[in-house]
């Protein structure tokens, strides 16, 4: 039988101050990766939100993301022919084909660019997520504008009733709308046809996004858009993944740039640990000369002392994620890269951060403990116990 | 008396860096079952090399111990570590408690590499805390205790596994008087009234008194024997 926990657990008692600097230590790296990968998943998370499941956009093949995407009249009248578009309660095909621009706006701090979605009336019925909070809709034929909640908290003067200024002409803002925290939060609305002349860009979209009459028709919508030859230039995406695609090249930036940061520290809090267990090896020497004269193994010498750093590591651990869990009510923007235009998110968490998380703080523990740990074990009983 | 260990043409050489120094020459000594051998000598003569020899937590540079009849000198380093927690119990001059746990589990600690069960382990502690007059201390930590108290707390610990061989380094040398006559009188029934056979190291005269047969060692050499 081992060396039992409990002198594991009471060593890391009683030795609190080392012990505690060591965890603050674990604690912060931990606390910052976590943070990192919550920014990354809130992003992800809010860009997925935003597509709904049986919607589909299409877009120009060429195009990585809506602004750099054209769909002229013709194709447009195209796709309003192919099978399996569902209806709206009007009767017209649940479509829109939507403009999509960025403009600069003020915010504190300078300027910062929005994202201008110009939509088809369809628009509100194929994202019944979107809630109007204040004001009205905007009057289609009229130089009116909705934005969305993290646009009036994010920049300067967006009030109903203020003008914002597009391509030299003032849009009076007529209402406020929210999503519950998905991307659109983050963008303008106008009216297609309005913003279509306003920008001088005829009859031309960037994307279709459209509903489909059932989910299970995908593919059968799929097909016959490839099978139309005057469509080879474009291509259909189920919108959830085509926003999911537009969070990864930020998501992936954040995680790597902050994975890179939090490994650079966390060879601090491994110094650190490293530091506290040879402190503790250093002072139970006679300790563990005792336990060997006894009998018990090199072995579990090891396996008590990579314990305790692994018992340090974890309970560091723990703290951190406990932290990072509250950075959950904050909300932050950043530029999209895909959209360049700002997205507010918030940090989210999920079981695999936390895993990761604690993988992590195990990880220094033991990387911080091994050495120590061997030389404990490797001690000679007599010269352990001559150390007295 | 049967012989219970036999030390044969021991030797014990430390080597630092070009110098070797020779602690231990050719020792001879025979022990019998249920003996209470007292070893002195002056400091730096040999005596801890000795006990630890015997004790099997060294090896000798040449020679043989033969403990009821087995070399110990041939075990490989598990096989020794198995061969100590069932044959020898150890006294320390600083009786080597481990702090952070109470007397009941300081003593429990070498049943823990036994098989014995958890109420098995519970009769045995208690039995050898009683031996020792501590039954009441159980749950009381080593800095809660008297140094003779440690002492006893570290006695019950080396005759709970009921080894046949107790060595002791100095096991009175860090206490007043009367403690240490406590600890010698307790050593003393030990050898008599439950057959340990007892192998002490000792500066004191007083404490040698006690033991059956003392030896002495001077740089390395058994002078008895010359
Ligand atoms: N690991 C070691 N390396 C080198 N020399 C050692 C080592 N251990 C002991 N010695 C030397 O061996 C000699 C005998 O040491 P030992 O501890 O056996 O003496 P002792 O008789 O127990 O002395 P004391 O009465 O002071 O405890 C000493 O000269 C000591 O310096
Ligand atoms: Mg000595």
């Amino acid at each position: 039988m081992a060396i039992p926990l409990k002198y594991t657990f009471k060593n890391f008692q009683n030795r609190k101050t080392t012990s505690i600097i060591t965890l603050v230590g674990i604690a912060l790296v931990v606390f910052v990766f976590a943070t990192v990968l919550m920014m990354a998943y809130g992003i992800q998370k809010t860009l997925v939100s935003t597509g709904s499941p049986d919607n589909v956009i299409i877009l120009r093949k060429a195009a990585n993301g809506e602004i750099s995407s054209i769909i002229d009249g013709e194709t447009q009248a195209v796709i309003r022919t192919l099978p399996h578009i569902a209806k709206t309660s009007e009767g017209t095909p649940a479509l829109s084909g939507e403009a999509v621009s960025v403009i600069n706006l003020e915010k504190q701090g300078g300027l910062s660019n929005v994202t201008v979605r110009a939509v088809s009336p369809e628009a509100r019925f194929l994202r019944p997520q979107i809630k109007l909070v204040e004001g009205k809709w905007f009057n289609p034929g009229l130089k009116e504008l909705v934005i969305g909640e993290s646009v009036q908290k994010n920049f300067t003067n967006m009030e109903i009733g203020s003008k914002i200024r597009i391509s030299g002409e003032n849009w009076t803002i007529t209402g406020i709308f929210d999503t519950d925290g998905s991307g659109f939060d983050s963008e303008i609305w106008a009216d297609a046809k309005e913003m279509l002349n306003a920008l001088n860009r005829g009859n031309s979209v960037s994307t279709l996004t459209l509903k489909l009459d059932d989910i299970e028709n995908f593919e059968k919508f799929k097909m016959a858009f490839a099978a139309d030859r005057r469509l080879t230039q474009f291509e259909v995406k189920g919108e959830q993944q085509f926003f999911e695609e537009q969070s990864e090249s930020l998501a992936m930036f954040i995680k790597v740039l902050g994975i890179f940061i939090t490994v650079i520290f966390s060879f601090g809090a491994t110094i650190g640990a490293m530091i506290t267990m040879y402190t503790s090896v250093a002072n139970r020497t006679v300790e563990i000369g005792t336990m060997r004269s006894l009998g018990f193994s090199r072995r579990s010498i090891l396996t008590a002392f990579l314990f305790e750093s692994l018992l340090i590591a974890l309970t560091g651990g723990l703290i951190g994620i406990f932290f990072a869990s509250f950075m959950q009510f904050f909300q932050i923007s950043t530029i999209n890269f895909n959209s360049f235009a700002e997205l507010s998110f918030k940090f989210a968490l999920n079981p695999d951060i936390i895993i990761s998380s604690l993988i992590f703080a195990v990880v220094m523990g033991f990387l911080g403990g091994f050495l120590p740990s061997v030389r404990a074990a490797r001690m000679k009983i007599v010269n352990a116990l001559r150390s007295s | 008396m049967k012989p219970i260990i036999e030390v044969q043409n021991l030797n014990k050489v430390y080597k630092k860096s070009e110098n070797e120094i020779k602690v231990l020459n050719n020792i001879n000594i025979t022990v019998g079952e249920g003996e209470f051998l007292a070893l002195m000598g002056p400091s730096g003569s040999g005596k801890t090399t000795l006990l630890n020899l015997i004790a099997g937590i060294d090896k000798p540079t040449s020679g043989n111990i033969e403990v009821k009849g087995v070399d110990i000198t041939t075990f490989g380093e598990s096989a020794l570590a198995k061969w100590r927690s069932s044959n020898i119990g150890f006294v320390f001059q600083f009786y080597n408690l481990i702090p952070v746990l109470t007397a009941f589990e300081n003593v429990e600690l070498p049943l823990l590499l036994t098989k014995l069960n958890r109420a098995q382990r519970v009769k045995h502690v208690e039995s050898a805390l009683k031996v020792v007059g501590l039954g009441d201390r159980m749950s009381h930590y080593p800095k809660q205790l008297s140094g003779g108290q440690e002492q006893r707390v570290a006695i019950a610990r080396a005759v709970v596994t009921d080894p046949l061989i107790i060595v002791a380094d100095e096991p009175t040398g860090d206490l007043d008087r009367n403690s240490a006559t406590e600890i010698l009188t307790l050593l003393e029934r030990l050898n008599k009234e439950f057959k340990k056979t007892i192998i002490m190291v000792t500066h004191d005269p007083h404490a040698a008194e006690r033991a059956s047969r003392v030896l002495h060692l001077e740089k390395g050499d058994l002078v008895d024997n010359l």
